[in-house]
């Protein structure tokens, strides 16, 4: 059997799939906290912070419904049919996160962003930090829908990998 | 190389029990999920095929096809059954989403004669999905 570097090189598409390589189950959960938050920074000028994030400056802050959805990977296993107990799951999450976010100010509450501009990509950051301590499985990714027109993801890896 | 995803749902019961625990384990490991006589769901199901347009059609592969092997393989095995007693690929295994989504990836598999299966992603409810790849993390 041609390898999947084999089927890249060859120059024409070839869509066998690779038998060998194993099936990959991965377990998605959805999570929903309101917080508020402020994009401002003390780096910039007030011109250049209602330039840059315009209404989002706004000095009393604004909020959103944010939806959090977790990826978690692992072997299922076999007595339970589970990668991991979601009871489990869900209470780190709790404890990890809603508890810490839902209700709050994200500048105000949550030390990490005393210093750090809470928008929905160092929040996708923060949150992947705080999970992916998760002992049962794989931390795979973070996602984070800050209203239904946008969503922010994070699999831990680039010059913020945590 | 382009992704196409088709959705259905269907609705199904089915109960989590381990005939090799005790009956205190089972409420333990599953809770409200090992009630006896089961409950059920409306599961959605997102099957998304990875290939190239055809240079004549511009299709990687006829919809209409997939839906036609999601009828057979799917809905005219699971919709309106309980998946414990009444789906043969899911005896002995508790039909949790992780092993539904894998005994729908391996009917599917070797249906998709065009293009190849990229993701299987089934949810249980809005909030509870399990996904299906062959290859390494996200399908990649």
């Amino acid at each position: 059997m041609q390898s999947r570097e084999d089927y890249r090189s060859s120059g024409s598409f070839a869509y066998a799939q690779d038998k060998a390589a194993p099936l990959r189950i991965e377990l998605g959960r959805r999570y929903r906290f309101a917080a508020s938050h402020r994009l401002h920074t003390e780096a910039l000028s007030e011109e250049e912070n209602a330039r840059v994030f315009g209404k989002c400056a706004n000095p009393y802050g604004h909020g959103h419904n944010y939806m959090l959805e977790i990826s978690v990977s692992g072997e299922v296993d076999p007595a339970t049919g589970m990668i991991a107990n979601l009871g489990d799951l869900d209470s780190f999450v709790e404890r990890e996160v809603i508890e810490a976010f839902d209700h709050h100010s994200l500048n105000e509450d949550v030390a990490a962003f005393r210093n750090v501009v809470p928008t929905t990509e160092n929040l996708c950051i923060e949150i992947f930090k705080r999970l992916k301590s998760f002992p049962k499985a794989k931390l795979e990714r973070v996602r984070v829908q800050e209203t239904t027109n946008n969503s922010f993801e994070y699999s831990g890896e680039g010059s913020n990998a945590v | 190389m382009v992704l196409i995803t088709r959705k259905i749902e269907f609705a199904a019961s089915h109960l989590y029990h381990n005939p090799e625990l005790s009956p205190e384990e089972n409420r333990r490991v599953f809770g409200k999920c090992n009630n006896p006589h089961g409950h059920g769901h409306n599961y959605a199901l997102e099957v998304t095929v990875a290939g190239e347009p055809d240079p004549v059609t511009g299709m990687v592969l006829d919809l209409k096809e997939l839906k036609e092997i999601l009828e057979r393989e799917v809905m005219q095995r699971m919709d309106h059954r309980f998946l414990n007693y009444e789906v043969v690929e899911l005896k002995g295994k508790i039909p949790t989403c992780e092993n539904i989504a894998r005994v729908i990836w391996e009917l599917l598999e070797p249906k998709i004669k065009k293009g190849r299966l990229h993701r299987v992603r089934l949810y249980e409810s809005a909030d509870l999905f399990a996904d299906c790849y062959r290859n390494g993390a996200g399908g990649v």
